[in-house]
């Protein structure tokens, strides 16, 4: 009972790190219509700059942490700007995919130039140790439960944003129909670049998350956990906001589950079976929406 | 001097040349209705003015200033408002967010309140749906939604797209109807129409519109009467 408490927080908040990162895959894909394949790379490059400033130039986590979200935001709105806007009206859809894809190996190759192949040691930005539950039985570590926190406090500030400020419902509008967004005044190259400025600043979050747990830092630590977060995405049904959270605690859960029940070495093969499973019996994910054409 | 003033506009789809030396002018007040064939170049037209596309050459002049490189999300502020083809509703979104976002570029909340006041007044089925998401509105009531939606950035001049596609006939006049309103209101319509007959009803003038090209201009009375008109366009 012990260890499957154990597994269930765990599993939630790895899948918390997974929404974070699903968020900005979500919205992403539904405000600018693309699959951002370099997004989990943000993810690693947050994580280093988090590394430089905290274990090489010895300034506090809070400062690090700052600086990762701050960079990371720029790099993502740049990147946008640079390498997708110009492709936006291209005849095939492949072109930015194609470019995403090569975004995420210059990220990963120019990490492995600037700080090698060896793995760093990531000193946790979460000092506190924890909680003991039941006698000592049940420890839930620090960073465990400020994950939790923080991924349903990203969704909450979130949805409160996108609901209820202009800049939320310009996004909206420019998700649904580009043209008639201008129409109304909307610049939806303004719009676009907001939305990956968040996706790209969360991706700073999930990466201090993501290496306090899993304090192993490579230039390729992003790219699993992004693909992950792109699964979550599509398990809660894509440009879907609290699909993407769902999504990601979902296959959080099911992961560090399967990992304690059946095999470590098979619980991605799990992870993955069950997207193939979900996507059979409905296509559309678990709160994607049917689209229906109104006559 | 014309409020809006289009001077040989060439305008190009890859290689289709969509718009051929399409001079026209609008002047305030009127109602100008573009009639002509599917495919003939109105729906191009208009995208041309509200900045969703842009010319190779020629010239629009609104109020005076030319507007021909000014992206399209400055254009709604400068009082030129569309209701776009096919009404392109946010078909997610509730009525009243909607017609919200047709506030988008107005600063003042409160007025906004009011204006929006206003359109639950000039239609009061919207009023009645205001929380119901748009998508499930029936095509009059979009249609309806698309021109509240617009009429909230207090347009000048207001753009019509075939407003008439795909309603029934009894919905046709109440559009109509509600066209001639705004219009007695204050507000200059370009109305782009392949209902000739009820757009050449309503205009003070009327331009043809043939592959890309003016073919004939004149007062709407006098092209009601054209055989050339009525032949091609009038079915009679």
């Amino acid at each position: 009972m012990i260890s499957f408490l154990t597994s269930l927080v765990n599993g939630l908040s790895l899948g918390g790190i997974y929404a974070i990162i699903a968020l900005g895959y979500t919205m992403v894909y539904g405000i600018a219509k693309m699959l951002n394949f370099a997004h989990g790379d943000f993810i690693m490059v947050g994580c280093y700059i988090i590394f430089t400033a905290v274990s090489t130039m010895g300034l506090s986590p809070a400062v690090g942490i700052i600086a990762s979200i701050i960079l990371c935001t720029l790099l993502g709105v740049a990147t946008e700007a640079v390498a997708y806007r110009p492709l936006r009206h291209a005849a095939s859809p492949l072109a930015v995919l194609i470019t995403a894809i090569g975004v995420s190996y210059l990220l990963e190759n120019l990490a492995l130039l600037i700080f090698g192949a060896d793995a760093k040691s990531f000193t946790s930005v979460v000092k506190w140790s924890g909680i003991t539950l039941f006698g000592g039985q049940l420890h839930i570590q620090g960073v465990t439960i400020i994950t939790i926190i923080v991924s349903l406090l990203v969704l909450v500030l979130l949805q409160s944003y996108i609901h209820g400020t202009k800049n939320g419902q310009a996004m909206l509008a420019v998700a649904q129909d580009q043209g008639a967004a201008t129409l109304m005044g909307i610049d939806v190259n303004k719009t676009i670049s907001l939305t990956f400025a968040i996706g790209s600043g969360l991706a700073a979050v999930a990466g201090a998350l993501l290496c306090s747990a899993y304090p192993t830092l490579t230039p390729y630590t992003g790219a699993m956990p992004g693909i992950k977060a792109f699964v979550a995405a599509v398990l809660g049904g894509i440009g879907s906001v609290p699909g993407a959270m769902i999504g990601g605690l979902v296959l959080g859960i099911i992961e560090i589950l399967a990992k304690t029940y059946i095999s470590s070495q098979l619980s991605d093969a799990i992870v993955f079976g069950i997207l193939v499973v979900v996507l059979l019996f409905k296509p559309t994910g678990l709160l994607g929406k049917i689209t229906q054409e109104k006559v | 001097m014309a409020l809006l003033e289009v001077n040989n506009l060439n305008v190009y789809y890859g290689v289709i040349h969509a718009l051929k030396d399409v001079s026209f002018h609008v002047d305030k007040g009127e109602i100008v209705a573009l009639i002509g064939a599917n495919g003939a170049g109105k729906t191009t037209t208009l995208h041309t003015l509200s900045g969703l596309l842009h010319p190779q050459s020629g010239s629009i002049l609104y109020k005076g200033e030319e507007i021909t490189k000014v992206p399209g999300h400055k254009i709604v502020s400068m009082g030129m408002a569309q209701v776009p083809e096919g009404r392109r509703v946010f078909a997610d979104l509730t009525v009243e967010q909607n017609l919200r976002l047709g506030a988008f570029t107005r600063k003042d909340k409160a007025e906004t309140g009011e204006t929006l006041d206003k359109i639950y007044q000039k239609f009061p089925r919207l009023k009645e749906r205001q929380k119901q998401v748009s998508g499930t509105l029936s095509g009059g009531e979009q249609q309806m939604l698309a021109m509240g939606r617009a009429l909230m950035s207090h347009p000048d001049i207001l753009l019509m797209d075939e407003p008439s596609m795909g309603l029934s006939p009894i919905m046709v006049n109440e559009i109509f109807s509600i066209i001639d309103e705004v219009h007695k209101e204050g507000t200059t319509v370009l109305l782009v129409e392949q209902n000739a007959k009820k757009a050449l009803g309503i205009a003070d003038r009327a331009y043809v519109l043939e592959t890309g090209r003016i073919t004939m201009e004149g007062k709407a009375a006098d092209l009601l009467n054209n055989t050339a008109i009525q032949k091609a366009y009038l079915g009679e």
